[in-house]
């Protein structure tokens, strides 16, 4: 058949079945679509092991491009609520003795402080309490979802970075903080670290820190969730790259900044 | 004779349909969080009336132990559902749609006439346009909880460099709280939302896809000066 027959309008009841078949199909597609996009996500492959590990590989891109967004967020303006020392815990919760089991051995304790260039201090319990002492009371926040207001004393971050004439070294993007024995480990970008209220604390509840809480020295960082508030602190680096991350290994965020 | 009565705009029916899967990915992956600090129930004067969640509620939806993953998920989609809210509340602004739905001032009382109804309690429902008394409330309502969720979401996510969100929600424990109870609300929402619209009928919900109703338009009655009854 080749004549053309002129086109007649729609009747009501082509009007309503074209219009009906156009949305149902469109919708079967789109929710097709939708249903494909989240098998490829639930059946991506973990990703390359670096840094981090253990995430899908997209959620781990979705969490680092997430992380630059707010980081633009972060400023030492904003500071951590703080409370006073008579709200704090008498019994301070304890998650995880990782890296810092049983007792320090003091004798040989020192913290061990890398500069990139190579150069070693060893720095003493003394030389780091000798330094202007810094309390905070702040409500320490778990990333499983609980949170409990504790009070820290010890000496900031920033402080021992000036003292010991760090500064060269926090012109670099990260700092890495070990246990004395390495199974624990935790990457810090600059701009946390040396925020005014990260410390490094050898006091909890004004007195020495006990072993499970870390004693000598652990770091309390409170623009981070609990698991980069490393205990019994071994060495400290200072690295342009991620440093390792016990968590961020496990498929964490490796900011996890609060 | 039939007519092609419209009812729901695109974006209406787009924003809808998206947020449906991401509501329910934001849902799962929020208990994956949940589950490890499951903390909350419903207490009565000593007495644990509910838990959140049962041990057999986690292992048919296989929840436990995977707080990371749900955090990796629940960070992503956040980005989705954040969008498409803004994006339906900036058409429904601008489009004018928002008086089609935003309660009136009779709504409340008339809400309560349409509830009645639909028990079968009472005989008449108010007059209504595209939305009755009870869904302009409600559909106002989950819009005000989505928001909702969005800044007890970021007390919780960011509570230091959002501590004024942290700070209206009455802190991080308190927004911990909230976001959890406007999640069960949607929940809620949800259960009824779903048998109103069995109840509604094929035709009321495929409106919801195709965006018009069919209606059976009568011929103007010719009003005769005699009875015409049969």
């Amino acid at each position: 058949m080749k004549s053309k027959q002129p086109k007649k309008p729609l009747t009501i009841e082509q009007k309503i079945n074209r219009r009906a078949f156009i949305s149902f199909g469109t919708f079967a597609v789109l929710s097709g679509a939708a249903y494909g996009g989240w098998s490829w996500l639930k059946n991506s492959p973990k990703e390359i092991r670096t840094a981090t590990a253990g995430a899908k590989a997209p959620l781990r891109r979705a969490l680092n491009k997430t992380e630059l967004f707010f980081r633009n967020f972060f400023s030492n303006n904003n500071l951590v609520k703080t409370y006073p020392k008579e709200m704090a815990a008498k019994v301070v919760r304890h998650n995880s003795d990782i890296g810092s089991g049983g007792v320090p051995d003091m004798a040989n304790w020192k913290l061990e402080v890398k500069k990139q260039s190579g150069e070693v201090l060893n720095i003493t319990l003394d030389e780091i309490k000798a330094l202007p002492k810094t309390e905070i009371v702040f409500d320490f926040k778990c990333v499983e979802g609980w949170d409990q207001i504790s009070y820290w004393g010890g000496v900031k971050f920033s402080d021992l970075v000036t003292h010991f004439k760090l500064d060269d070294q926090t012109q670099l993007a990260y700092v890495g903080m070990a246990t004395p024995d390495k199974k624990y480990y935790v990457g810090l970008d600059m701009p946390s670290a040396m925020h005014p209220q990260t410390i490094l604390a050898y006091e909890m509840n004004a007195k020495p820190l006990m072993a499970k809480h870390g004693h000598p020295l652990r770091l309390i960082i409170p623009v981070k969730y609990g698991i980069k508030n490393l205990k019994r602190i071994g060495s400290i680096t200072f690295n342009n790259q991620r440093p390792p991350d016990y968590w961020a290994e496990q498929g964490y965020d490796y900011y996890s900044g609060l | 004779m039939k007519a092609i009565k419209e009812k729901h705009s695109l974006a209406m029916r787009w924003c809808h349909w998206v947020n449906f899967p991401i509501l329910t990915i934001m849902i799962w992956s929020g208990m994956l969080i949940y589950w490890a600090s499951d903390i909350y129930s419903i207490t009565l004067f000593g007495h644990t009336y509910f838990k959140f969640f049962p041990n057999w509620f986690y292992d048919a939806f296989n929840i436990p132990k995977r707080l990371a993953e749900g955090m990796a998920f629940h960070f992503l989609f956040m980005w989705f559902f954040t969008i498409n809210g803004v994006v339906y509340i900036l058409y429904t602004l601008f489009s004018g749609e928002w008086r089609q739905l935003v309660p009136k001032r009779n709504s409340f009382k008339e809400a309560w006439q349409v509830i009645l109804h639909d028990l079968h309690i009472r005989k008449m429902a108010p007059p209504q346009n595209k939305y009755n008394a009870a869904q302009r409330i409600a559909y106002t309502v989950i819009i005000i909880m989505g928001f909702g969720s969005l800044i007890t979401g970021l007390a919780i996510y960011k509570p230091v460099q959002f501590n004024t969100f942290t700070w209206l929600c009455g802190g991080y424990h308190a927004a911990r709280i909230e976001h959890f109870v406007l999640t069960i609300g949607y929940v809620l929402f949800f259960i009824i939302h779903v048998v109103q619209v069995v109840l509604a009928g094929w035709r009321n919900f495929q409106s919801a896809i195709t965006g018009f109703e069919v209606v059976n338009d009568q011929p103007k009655k010719i009003i005769k000066p005699v009875s015409d009854e049969k």
